[in-house]
């Protein structure tokens, strides 16, 4: 199978259960278990080459320029941790099929499990450090919605935003690592980047990446200062901890650190932080988890120190090391998941999991206590059960590690680290199975059925099954996944449990004994651990988030307090800040351009331009005068703009200008019609002196451009000299807008249809509430005059109406050559359809009008989009334009550009938009059911009895 | 000749211009304003089409032509506010 297929198949299959849900949650699991035992039967298909050496790929360009491809390949250690995901994956989904209660959502489970699940076999077999990346992070996407899954559960949420915030954060430096590493090693393609140790570890960045991609792997896989979101994550679902914690999410980390043991360990700094860090988290771990009284949290905590210990191992960065920590992966694999899955079971009989309420349950649980004894024995370290064995091999590398100059410092806190390992194993037997049968447990607990203790029981005959034999049935792959994560063929020993009276076994025989001995006096230590402080870190957690929070929010309150005239404030001067910094530390040349004669008529124009913006400022604060006011500006505006040869963009400026003030005159009606003083004396003054500062400013910058000739060649040459080869027109504006730039106006006109949709909505939303009653109830603010639709205004408004549309289908037409295009046609059609309702009424218009305006704008968004994808047949980019020639007989011949049919959609999302907008802002003032039965609020023919009723 | 009577115009359309700035600024209440506005788009019309003809361009054609069409909308649309408060009904 290939291995795109089986890095899809979870993600393919994630839809399955979802959707199954509604034919039953035995159909929702076994869509679950189908597809990944496909995925699973699709690795072990690689098996043969895989044991032969070979690594199989598959490889797809992506986005190459980025040196981000879909590469994918499988040697020794993706395909034994591939195996391990799916295999333990399909465990725990039979497991969640009996564990996971009516009243909870499965198909939701099951969906966010089988995507987890694609994204750690993502993980395993990219070939690609970035596609790495998209995977690690899904990884943290996906284990926040499954540790979040009992959302109800206030500690289930805080749990996932924890495990959120570490790994995400260590997510963040991971990124930067694997950029750093890529960059050093001068590709992203991981098989090319572990044949090149030496130039990487030459390169300056090698420290800096190291310690980067080691804080992603710390993050994920808990290790210490790391450790305390992963007994948080244990209010997820028992079946969620047993996969993330076990087999997969954790292991990420460690299979990160092996996946680059080839090219980032044999120096002493990766020595020094990965063994040191490995150590102390192992010991720390160990010590908390056996004060821990909730099982789960005690199996969390035995889970950082068995993290830490192959931390350990694969610091040590000898071959040796590195086939211990592979061995103990398996291993721990096979006892973590099964012994969750029997603090599981015990929780989900018993309804409780504090081991302090527990003691007794051999007799009745035979079953249960069967399994999670011989599990935890194996934590222990006890032969001849599998744990044992890497253990011993952990601690016979230990022994001869030398750290800093003192030989005996690692062996000893192995010992120690081993020594608490077995008392907490011990202790979660002894204090929740052994003793006497007590009558006050929440529920009366009994073994549960097949279905919940088929999948411990399978792990557990492997635990046994490994541990008798480990030659014969781990000895091979262990081999070769060493191989493939050393880089090359090493010389092991075989796996065997006994190997003669050694270091090792003294070691192991001294942490067995201690264990017993802790065990025996747990319950004096206890007291004094409870008694001991000790840092709390959630507190200190949250602590953390709660202060950076309020950082944030002193800076944004600071900048954005919601007074306009505060933003306004701060952008101005920062610009202003600029702009000085600028001149003061840049140079500008002489005036190479002599000034142009003023001519008398601009002069006067110019002069209405001063005196209004002069007006506005004085007037401001009565609204409907300024508004008149701005009138003129925006006329003096367009004569500006045709007088310096731009045609388009004056009209522009005219339909804009004529859609701005009915928007404006629609809201004003709600609004007062004085603007109050509310700031103090110095307050505006501060803002005029900002203001007048700025103005000036760019008063004096604009000067100085014109009067200077441009320091590069501009682009407008370009775009001169290619608008007709390139883009088949004579008016270059609109080519730029539907060619050249024509991106950046698809983009446009998708924001301009959300915005008015974005109008629409709030109106709607707004309208349901009590708003609407105050709204038709309100007085107006003067008595109300005349008609409501004057005979006059609807008979010039409905005349105008086709030559208007006729304008709009002539400035469209003529566009790609002359003045105009769809964004200006769109305005004149908008503001045609907008005389109808402001002359005969909204009824009269909304009646008439056959098409929703959300359907206008998607299909102009719709009808641009497939323009610029008919490109793709010719094999061209994204909206590369062409054009042609067309030969009607009695016509001459006329162009026929494909930029004309996105002007098409530009002009329909304009329509659109513009009258959603309009439209919703006018259904405020609306009062429904009040249009007269004449098509004018008189009736034109009196002597008509009748009178000339619409019916 | 032409150039003549362009320059007259002109100065007849510049000094009205002047004229409307003064009464929007000056005018007693709103529909005076409104109406001087008017007036002062109209006078741009004007000056739009002088201008066409002193260089001999017909590009200034379409603004004229829109200006006219939906000039008109805006004093509408002012006038409705005045009387009615509320422009679409």
């Amino acid at each position: 199978m290939s291995l795109f297929l089986i890095a899809a198949l979870p993600f393919l299959g994630a839809v399955f259960p979802a959707l199954l849900i509604r034919a039953g949650r035995n159909a929702c699991s076994s869509a679950a278990g189908a597809v990944t035992l496909l995925a699973l039967v699709g690795v072990l298909l690689h098996a043969p080459e895989v044991f032969r050496g070979e690594t199989v790929t598959a490889r797809a360009p992506w986005l190459p320029q980025l040196g981000m491809n879909a590469n994918f390949f499988m040697d020794g250690l993706g395909f034994f941790f591939a195996t391990m995901i799916l295999g333990i994956g399909l465990l725990i989904i039979i497991y969640a099929r009996h564990y996971l209660s009516r009243e909870d959502p499965m198909g939701n489970f099951y969906t966010y499990l089988l995507l987890f699940q694609g994204a750690m076999v993502g993980i395993v077999l990219s070939d690609n450090i970035l596609l790495l990346v998209v995977f690690w992070e899904l990884t943290s996407l996906s284990s926040f919605l499954l540790i979040g899954y009992w959302r109800h559960l206030p500690a289930g949420r805080q749990g996932a935003r924890m495990a959120l915030a570490v790994t995400g954060g260590g997510g963040l430096a991971l990124i930067g690592g694997m950029l750093l590493l890529g960059h050093a090693a001068g590709s992203y393609d991981l098989t090319t980047i572990l044949e090149r140790k030496d130039q990487i570890q030459a390169s300056p960045l090698y420290v800096p990446a190291l310690i980067l991609i080691l804080l992603g792997c710390f993050t994920k896989s808990a290790q210490f200062p790391f450790h305390f979101w992963l007994p948080h994550a244990m209010a997820a679902p028992t079946p969620v901890s047993a996969y993330l914690h076990s087999a997969t999410m954790v292991k990420a980390g460690l299979f990160l650190m092996a996946r680059l043991w080839p090219v980032l360990s044999g120096t002493d700094i990766w020595f020094y932080i990965v063994a040191s860090i490995g150590m102390i988290t192992m010991v720390l771990g160990a010590v908390i988890a056996l004060f821990k009284d909730d099982l789960k949290a005690l199996l969390a905590f035995s889970t950082v120190s068995h993290l830490g210990l192959i931390t350990l191992l694969l610091g040590l960065g000898t071959e040796e090391a590195a086939m211990a920590a592979v061995f103990h992966i398996m291993n721990h694999a096979t006892f973590k998941a099964a012994l969750f899955m029997t603090a599981g079971i015990v929780d989900h009989e018993a309804h409780t999991r504090d081991i302090k309420r527990l003691g007794g349950l051999r007799v009745l649980m035979p079953v249960t206590f069967v399994l999670a004894t011989v599990a935890s024995l194996s934590m222990a370290g006890i032969p001849p059960l599998n744990g044992f064995l890497s253990k011993e091999l952990m601690l016979d590398a230990a022994a001869h590690t030398i750290w800093n100059g003192s030989e005996w410092l690692f062996p000893v806190l192995a010992t120690v680290g081993a020594l608490f390992s077995a008392a907490y194993s011990f202790r979660y037997v002894v204090h929740t199975f052994l003793g006497p049968v007590r009558d006050d447990y929440p529920h009366k607990p009994h073994d549960p059925g097949i279905g919940m203790w088929l999948s411990p029981a399978i792990l557990v005959l492997l635990v046994v099954a490994i541990g008798l034999f480990p030659e014969a049935l781990a000895g091979e792959i262990v081999r070769t996944v060493t191989d493939a994560v050393i880089g090359g063929h090493g010389h092991y020993h075989e796996l065997k449990i006994w190997h003669g009276v050694n270091t090792a076994l003294i070691m192991s025989g001294i942490a067995t004994v201690g264990g017993l001995i802790l065990l025996a006096l747990h319950r004096p230590l206890d007291v004094a651990w409870l008694a001991a402080p000790r840092p709390e870190a959630k507190v200190i957690f949250d602590a953390c988030i709660g202060a950076l929070i309020r950082a944030a929010r002193a800076v944004t309150d600071t900048l954005h307090d919601g007074a306009l005239s505060r933003y306004a404030a701060i952008f101005t001067l920062f610009t202003v800040g600029l702009g000085v910094y600028a001149f003061s530390t840049g140079e500008i040349g002489e005036a190479t351009r002599p000034m142009n004669r003023i001519e008398v008529l601009p002069l006067i124009v110019w002069f209405c331009l001063i005196g209004a913006t002069a007006c506005v400022v004085a007037f401001h604060r009565y609204r409907v005068i300024a508004l008149v006011i701005m009138a003129i500006i925006g006329l003096v505006v367009t004569l500006g703009f045709n007088y310096f040869s731009a045609p388009d963009l004056a009209l522009t400026q005219l339909s804009v200008e004529v859609v701005t003030i009915i928007l404006l005159l629609l809201a004003l009606n709600f609004m007062p019609k004085r603007t109050p003083i509310e700031s103090s004396p110095g307050r505006r003054l501060r803002d005029a002196v900002l203001s007048i500062g700025a103005g000036v400013g760019v008063g004096l910058l604009l000067y100085a451009i014109l009067t200077r000739d441009f320091a590069f060649p501009s682009i407008s040459e370009y775009h001169l000299a290619n608008s007709y080869k390139g883009g088949g027109g004579h008016n270059v504006v609109n080519v730029i807008l539907v060619d050249f730039r024509g991106f950046d106006t698809f983009g446009e006109i998708i924001v301009l249809g959300i915005a008015a949709v974005v109008i629409f909505a709030l109106t709607e939303a707004i309208l349901r509430t009590s708003v609407r009653a105050k709204l038709l109830n309100r007085k107006p603010d003067w008595p109300v005059a005349g008609d409501s639709h004057p005979l006059m205004m609807v008979v010039v408004t409905r005349l105008m109406m086709p030559v208007a549309l006729m304008v709009a289908a002539y400035i469209f037409f003529r566009g790609h050559n002359e003045p105009g295009g769809g964004f200006i046609a769109g305005l004149i059609a908008a503001i045609a359809i907008v005389m109808q309702y402001m002359a005969s009424g909204f009824s009269w218009a909304a009646a008439r009008q056959h098409f929703p305006y959300h359907g206008i704008i998607g299909s102009g968004v719709l009808v641009a989009a497939v323009t610029g994808m008919g490109a793709w047949l010719n094999d061209k980019p994204f909206l590369t334009s062409d054009y042609g020639y067309i030969h009607i007989p009695g016509l001459e011949k006329f162009e026929w550009a494909t930029a004309a049919l996105f002007d098409v959609g530009v002009f329909l999302a304009v329509v659109g938009a513009v009258l959603l907008a309009l439209e919703s802002l006018s259904r405020y003032a609306w009062r429904p059911n009040t249009d007269s039965p004449y098509p004018m609020d008189i009736n034109p023919a009196r002597d008509d009895p009748r009178g000339g009723r619409e019916d | 000749m032409i150039e003549t009577a362009l320059t007259f115009a002109f100065g007849c359309f510049g000094l009205a211009m002047l004229m409307n700035l003064w009464k929007i600024i000056t005018a007693e209440g709103v529909g005076d304003r409104v109406l001087a506005l008017d007036t002062m788009v109209i006078n741009s019309i004007a000056i739009l089409v002088l201008m066409g003809i002193s260089e001999g361009t017909e590009i200034f054609f379409e603004a004229t032509m829109i200006i006219a069409m939906l000039g008109f909308v805006s004093t509408v649309a002012y006038a409705r506010f005045m009387l009615r408060g509320n422009i679409i009904e």
